[in-house]
């Protein structure tokens, strides 16, 4: 049986009067990339907290062993620290100055910005920083990567391009990942499993399995009936049998 | 905030605006619109620089007030900006002392003086503590402020990435907080240089505020109005050089997008 580094048993989450989660449980394998969609405001972000420990349950446990990164939905970058120097964070733990230096260099190649080394965040686009958080994550000695709505902010085609680049560069850097998104053709493109949440309090209401390799065309059969499985669990399109 | 590339001739235009200036002043010197002896004559107050310069007391006064506005203003910084910090970070301090602290920035600072003279007498300190009164509140509240809204992603970036408790305010607070802590350092070094003028006037033996009352008292206009073109040239060459602060690349980030 595979490693399961992330794992949550019965966990409850409350706001206040708000209750987020009531005995929720999920276990996500070693090297599995799961996604996380469901409404607005339904825990999604909350769950990613759980994990990156940022945040306790108030009953149950959550196990999360191994070294955890997290990309935000923007700004994520220390604006006063170029591109390099950002990426440089993933690496610190690396005792070794050549070998951090290798390192920053071959994420900077991964990320196709080279020339834009010495930039300041706020000289870059939507996408070229994303691209920097997304290496920031991924460099170093990791083993699981939370994101956080990482492409929300980007335009439509920025944000395509980008799932792509995240599918090869998780060949080269294999991790455990989950990805909270309210995109749904975003999901069905990345993950190997899309959990749907339901309203508060989020219950786990379906789970999809994708078994093709990535990087996946967005029109291909599997990834189009994906999607329309998920908006038919929202209610937003009518459900075929068999999916 | 992207400026368009200026032509030679945009750049003379404040030049051509000082000539204009200095014209309108001889005309109105000329049609004796104001006694001359109270109003004195472009030439007059060239000739008065000139004589200040040479008998080196233009040389000595500049010294004694800029040596005044740097005490009370880096005292002020050294002081202020670790208050503001913490007061930053601990609410409950902030609710205590906020109201105090306001209080003491909406106070002028001139209001002062009688006490700066009879406490601290004549010469260097009561204009030094005059600065800094000036100055210390007004750092403490843009400090403050630019801690408080420091974006909370931040830190948690830092937690991502084991920053230690010491790195959390090198790497974090400090470089965050830069460029606003750099615009209000521009503002109350102004408010400083405004002050220094109007305590040596009344408190000091030299300096250029001293220089130029004594001036009025000697009935010298030309060395008054010597005086009064020093302190504003003076006076621009300060935000000038503070300006340059904003520049530094790792800070440029806060006054751009």
């Amino acid at each position: 049986m595979k490693a399961k580094p992330l794992l949550i048993k019965e966990a409850s989450v409350s706001f206040g009067s708000v209750e987020v989660f009531r005995n929720l449980s999920l276990e996500i394998s070693q090297g599995e990339f799961v996604a996380v969609v469901g409404p607005s405001g339904c825990g999604k972000t909350t769950l990613l907290n759980l994990f990156s420990g940022f945040l306790k349950p108030s009953l149950g446990s959550v196990v999360c062993s191994g070294r955890v990164r997290m990309v935000y939905q923007h700004d994520g970058l220390l604006p006063w620290q170029t591109a390099a120097q950002n990426i440089a964070l993933g690496l610190r733990d690396l005792s070794s100055e050549a070998e951090r230096k290798r390192q920053l260099n071959e994420m900077l190649r991964l990320i196709n910005l080279e020339e834009f080394a010495g930039h300041y965040p706020h000289q870059l686009s939507g996408g070229m920083r994303q691209r920097v958080e997304l290496a920031r994550a991924l460099a170093g000695d990791t083993d699981i990567l939370l994101l956080d709505e990482p492409f929300s902010s980007l335009d439509y085609l920025t944000g395509l391009r980008l799932r792509r680049e995240l599918a090869r560069m998780l060949e080269e850097l294999p991790r455990t990942v989950v990805l909270v998104t309210h995109d749904i053709e975003e999901a069905a493109q990345l993950a190997d499993r899309i959990l749907v949440l339901s309203d508060r309090p989020a219950r786990i209401c379906r789970e999809l399995r994708m078994s093709l390799p990535r990087p996946r065309e967005l029109t291909h059969p599997q990834v189009v009936e994906t999607v329309h499985a998920v908006l038919a669990e929202f209610g937003l399109e009518q459900d075929k049998v068999g999916v | 905030m992207t400026e368009k590339p200026f032509t030679t001739g945009t750049r003379l235009l404040p030049l051509i605006v000082l000539f204009a200036a200095i014209a309108v002043w001889w005309a109105l010197w000329q049609l004796r619109v104001f006694p001359e002896s109270v109003f004195p004559s472009p030439l007059a107050v060239a000739k008065g620089i000139g004589e200040e310069i040479r008998t080196g007391r233009l040389g000595n006064d500049l010294v004694a007030s800029l040596f005044r506005v740097t005490t009370g203003f880096m005292l002020a910084v050294l002081l202020g900006v670790p208050v503001g910090l913490w007061l930053g970070n601990h609410v409950r301090s902030r609710l205590a002392l906020l109201p105090a602290i306001n209080f003491f920035r909406s106070l002028s600072p001139l209001a002062w003086i009688p006490f700066a003279i009879l406490w601290f007498g004549i010469g260097d300190l009561p204009a030094i503590f005059l600065i800094f009164m000036a100055c210390f509140f007004p750092i403490v509240v843009a400090t403050l402020a630019a801690v408080a809204s420091i974006p909370s992603v931040y830190f948690r970036v830092a937690r991502d990435y084991r920053f230690s408790g010491l790195e959390l305010l090198t790497k974090v607070t400090l470089p965050a907080i830069a460029p606003q802590v750099i615009t209000s350092l521009r503002v109350t070094a102004g408010l400083a240089w405004l002050v220094v003028v109007a305590a040596e006037m009344i408190a000091g033996r030299d300096g250029l505020g001293f220089a130029i009352w004594d001036a009025r008292n000697g009935l010298r206009m030309d060395l008054l109005v010597a005086g009064m073109i020093v302190i504003g040239v003076i006076g621009m060459v300060i935000d000038r050089l503070l300006m340059r602060l904003t520049k530094i690349r790792s800070v440029s980030w806060g006054y751009e997008g």
